[in-house]
């Protein structure tokens, strides 16, 4: 008889143990009994970042409590709200940008809310202006970056276009990432369709390959293992002076030197860029939708717009948002990007893709 | 001390008590099907039926339409071989590695043979990244012979044999080290040859934990996804691979779909043969203290063979997870990144917390999931170990099928099955432990099962016959003679959650990130110090797994522990 009821107190004891390990981590998301919801759940990509001050000054302004979701890289997370259409896992969805817009707005992801403020924004980041299914958040360029040591070791001029990467005096320099799987691989490639027009960028990129591009699967690795111009690439002492990457990586490289350079050691192909806007939007279906509002309200606010640069390495869209000046200091101001229209985007995304693996992998 | 071994066969006055038996076997195995019924089987089944049913209709024309495309016959055809590939260099590479772990007695055994388990513990994020150091330009080899190795298949291969020698080296070594010597001296004094001794002695005994092993490297490596995408590059692709991209990237779910059931089929029938020589491997072997068959190398041969899988340990094993330590340093050679992770602002407020709290949350969740894969996967060994029929055999290697089912099906399939009250756990704290448990059960079922069915059943009828309940027979005959193993089990659970990326990166929480996925998320921003912290925290999981590792080494002295 003791021995069932040690056995029963263990087991009572265990399952105390992991309730216990669970309440600790786990806070009441949505309300019940009609109170009002306190926790207002913004689902985003893995590169969401806020400054914990800045979520504060939310709390204090509302009372709402921000908890982060984040769902895996920009195509996985958008992929996961339309997955869960209807029963999302949050309030507020941040990160689809105008290379996957499409697809959330054909899937009626979004509910439409016009937010406070968004008179503030910049007009041509206002894609969907007038129907405000989503809100222009950040923008950024994808462009080519540079090694400024290797250019100026060998007294060259960096490339500064398109047709330059092609050039033979650029031969076996440049590393791109796969479109397939890498969203600045699929915005380079989309910034050379938009060059080149829908036919004109496969030739491109045949002289492309045949000056010796080389293609690898992430960003990370093209970055940090091939690029000779990144902290990481000096380390692998990697060998490919220009790189996919993003206007804005040149002030990372200062604010995350060790120690900090006076000037970054990387610049920007100007002519190479292609623009990425990144966009909010309030969820159908979110259990508190007020807090939701709220939070889209505060995302293009003065505050969190100039928090973002320096937490995301993206640009705030909003007219009186100052850029810190690690950004006016060493970023550039892309003045003439490749752009596309989301539609286009979406009508030939899959279809090019193909056509790039099969034309420049094989 | 020879251990002994249960004698299966049918006793008289067991049937009368066979219906008893099936009840309290149906009452243990209540909690470990209703927990794989739960969040395996139903979540997998929802999102399989969202790609292949269209409107209530179910579309298995689609199986034809998907396996009849050149891309996903390159997909399978690349799957299939790397990993037949890998298996072969594997046990090459392994199973002399596994006769001196299992015969010799050299200084600093424990620690190594904690330290070549690392590996196939760590995530492939991080040993990806170490290897692409050692593969890639400017690695060792690219310095010594200007040799680079990465986005060819060589690297693919080699990472998985990094990754899987201490499947070999722990299946067959350890059985290798229970095996009686005196038989193959025995046969030598009857006049055979060293070689025919081995060949008809030893070989035929080995040869099922051989073929185990190999299963399990083959089923490692088919489903093979971090690996490929880091080292392979461009133009490599597998079957787990093309599931996350159909998945996640490309949203084609019926294609998705098609592929995951593909996959389910091969694992369940790497699986089903698994079980196979797993039950023939138990059937016939007198089995002895494996301290009584390790001794010093004699003579120049067995010199010879330490010094060279020594030498292949080192530089396929502990130079990798060297040039993760060497570039966790700064330049300087300091802590500086070690110390930098201890405020949220260096990391760039890429997280919430300081990156050094991601070691408190692995800790946390890995003991939840090993409390978890404890009690599922005990009780599933328990209910196991009594004479089973096909069917409840048939339950073992079910509990086995996450280990090869792609972790993308199981966190998409968790995303649309588990939303609604009072299920709707998909920002529950618990979910992470639950996935992360899902992998450590068959750890748990594979070391528990042989100690138990080792337990002499003689002793647990004798309790019987003096009038115990059968938990009382089970505590005081079985639980003395697995507590250790117990143990063991719950060291690997727990050494394998706080490894364990591919399910926790789909839910994890932001302000709540694992070990893997802070690196990860590290290593996904420019920066030396974002690199080297990367690094840092890299080493500090390595660390913390190997210390549990070696601990269960000492546990391990001396006992029959199943297969890990």
């Amino acid at each position: 008889m003791s021995t069932t009821k040690k056995i029963t107190v263990g087991a009572v004891a265990a399952a105390l143990g992991v309730t216990t390990l669970t309440a600790c981590g786990d806070d009441s998301g949505g309300g019940s009994g009609g109170a009002k919801p306190k926790t207002v759940t913004l689902v985003s990509h893995d590169s969401f970042n806020a400054s914990g001050a800045v979520l504060k000054e939310f709390t204090k302004q509302t009372g709402y409590t921000v908890k982060v979701l984040k769902s895996g890289d920009a195509g996985e997370a958008v992929n996961k709200a339309v997955l869960t259409k209807g029963a999302p896992q949050g309030d507020v969805f941040f990160g689809v940008d105008n290379t996957l817009l499409s697809r959330a707005l054909d899937n009626d992801l979004f509910e439409p809310y016009e937010a406070k403020g968004l008179d503030r924004v910049r007009e041509p980041f206002q894609l969907d202006k007038g129907k405000h299914r989503v809100t222009p958040v950040d923008f950024g360029d994808i462009c080519v970056n540079y090694d400024k040591k290797y250019f100026a070791d060998k007294k060259l001029a960096p490339p500064q276009t398109f047709e330059d990467l092609a050039k033979p005096a650029y031969r076996d320099l440049l590393v791109v990432e796969n479109p397939e799987r890498s969203s600045p691989g699929l915005g380079f490639l989309l910034g050379t369709a938009a060059a080149y027009g829908d036919t004109g960028w496969q030739d491109y990129w045949k002289r492309l390959k045949a000056n010796g591009v080389k293609v690898v699967d992430s960003w990370e690795i093209a970055y940090n293992q091939e690029f000779s111009g990144s902290s990481g690439g000096k380390k692998a002492k990697a060998d490919r002076p220009l790189v996919v990457s993003y206007a804005s990586s040149p002030p990372a490289e200062v604010l995350y030197g060790e120690p900090q350079p006076k000037t970054a050691p990387t610049g920007v192909s100007t002519g190479t860029c292609f623009r990425q806007i990144e966009f909010a939007g309030l969820l159908k279906g979110a259990k508190n939708p007020d807090g939701g509002k709220a939070l889209l309200d505060f995302l293009i606010g003065k505050t969190f717009q100039e928090d973002m640069p320096l937490n995301m390495f993206v640009h705030p869209v909003a007219k009186d948002a100052r850029l810190p000046e690690l950004f006016t200091q060493h970023g550039v101001v892309i003045d003439k990007p490749q752009t596309m229209a989301p539609e286009k985007i979406a009508e030939n995304r899959d279809q090019w893709i193909q056509s790039w693996s099969s034309l420049v992998l094989k | 001390m020879v251990l002994a071994r249960p004698e299966v066969g049918t006793r008289p006055g067991e049937g009368g008590r066979a219906a008893r038996g099936g009840l309290v076997r149906g009452a243990l195995l209540l909690v470990p099907a209703a927990f794989f019924a739960l969040f395996f089987a139903y979540p997998v089944a929802a999102i399989v039926g969202r790609g292949l049913a269209a409107d209530g209709v179910w579309r298995f024309d689609r199986l034809g339409e998907v396996l009849s495309r050149p891309d996903i016959l390159d997909v399978l055809w690349f799957t299939t071989w790397q990993a037949l590939a890998s298996t072969a260099l594997t046990l090459l590479v392994a199973l002399p590695g596994a006769y001196v772990f299992a015969r010799f007695e050299f200084p600093g055994k424990q620690l190594l043979r904690a330290v070549v388990t690392v590996p196939f513990v760590l995530p492939t994020v991080v040993v990806g990244t170490a290897f692409l150091a050692l593969l890639g330009r400017g690695g060792l080899l690219d310095g010594l012979w200007g040799v680079r190795l990465d986005t060819t298949v060589w690297a693919i291969l080699l990472a998985h044999v990094f990754f899987n020698y201490a499947v070999v080296v722990r299946t067959v070594g350890g059985l290798w080290a229970q095996l009686d010597p005196r038989q193959e001296e025995a046969a030598r004094v009857l006049g055979a040859s060293r070689f025919g001794a081995w060949r008809r002695v030893t070989l035929p005994a080995l040869a099922p934990a051989v073929a185990a092993a190999a299963l399990m490297v083959f089923l490692f490596t088919y489903t093979s996804f971090g690996v490929v995408v880091i080292l392979g590059g461009p133009g490599y692709r597998t079957l787990e691979a093309e599931i996350y991209r159909q998945t996640a990237q490309l949203l084609d779910l019926p294609t998705a779909a098609v592929l995951t059931l593909v996959q389910f089929a091969a694992v369940a029938g790497i699986l089903a043969v698994h079980a196979w020589t797993v039950r023939r491997r138990e059937a016939t072997l007198r089995l002895v203290d494996p301290a009584r068959t390790a001794h010093r190398p004699r003579g120049a041969g067995q010199w010879a063979l330490l010094g060279g899988v020594l030498a292949s340990v080192a530089l396929l094993l502990l130079l990798p997870l060297g040039v993760l330590v060497a570039r966790s340093l700064d330049e300087s050679g300091g802590l500086g990144y070690y110390r930098a992770l201890q405020s949220a602002e260096a990391g760039g407020g890429t997280f919430l917390v300081p990156p050094l709290e991601a070691v408190a949350n692995s800790l946390q969740y890995a003991l939840a999931a090993t409390a978890i894969a404890v009690v599922v996967g005990g009780l599933a060994a328990a209910a196991l170990t009594r004479r089973a029929g096909r069917l409840v055999r048939g339950f073992d290697a079910l509990l086995m099928l996450p280990l090869g089912v792609s972790a993308v099906t199981v966190g998409f399939g968790f995303l649309i099955a588990l939303d609604e009250p009072p299920l709707d756990l998909r920002s529950a704290w618990i979910l992470v432990p639950l996935a992360q448990a899902l992998v450590g059960v068959p750890f748990v079922v594979r070391t528990m099962l042989p100690v138990l069915r080792a337990v002499d059943v003689r002793l647990r009828e004798a309790a019987a016959v003096l009038g115990a309940s059968p938990l009382r027979a089970w505590r005081e005959v079985d639980l003395p003679m697995v507590r250790r193993a117990l143990l063991i089990a719950a060291g690997f659970a727990f050494a394998v959650s706080l490894g364990e990326f591919g399910a926790t990166v789909f839910i994890a929480r932001a302000d709540r990130p694992t070990l893997p996925v802070a690196v990860a998320r590290l290593l996904g921003r420019p920066g030396a110090l974002n690199y080297g912290q990367a690094m840092a925290l890299s080493t500090i999981l390595m660390v913390v797994c190997a210390v549990a590792l070696l601990l269960l080494e000492r546990v391990r002295r001396a006992d029959r522990t199943g297969e890990f």
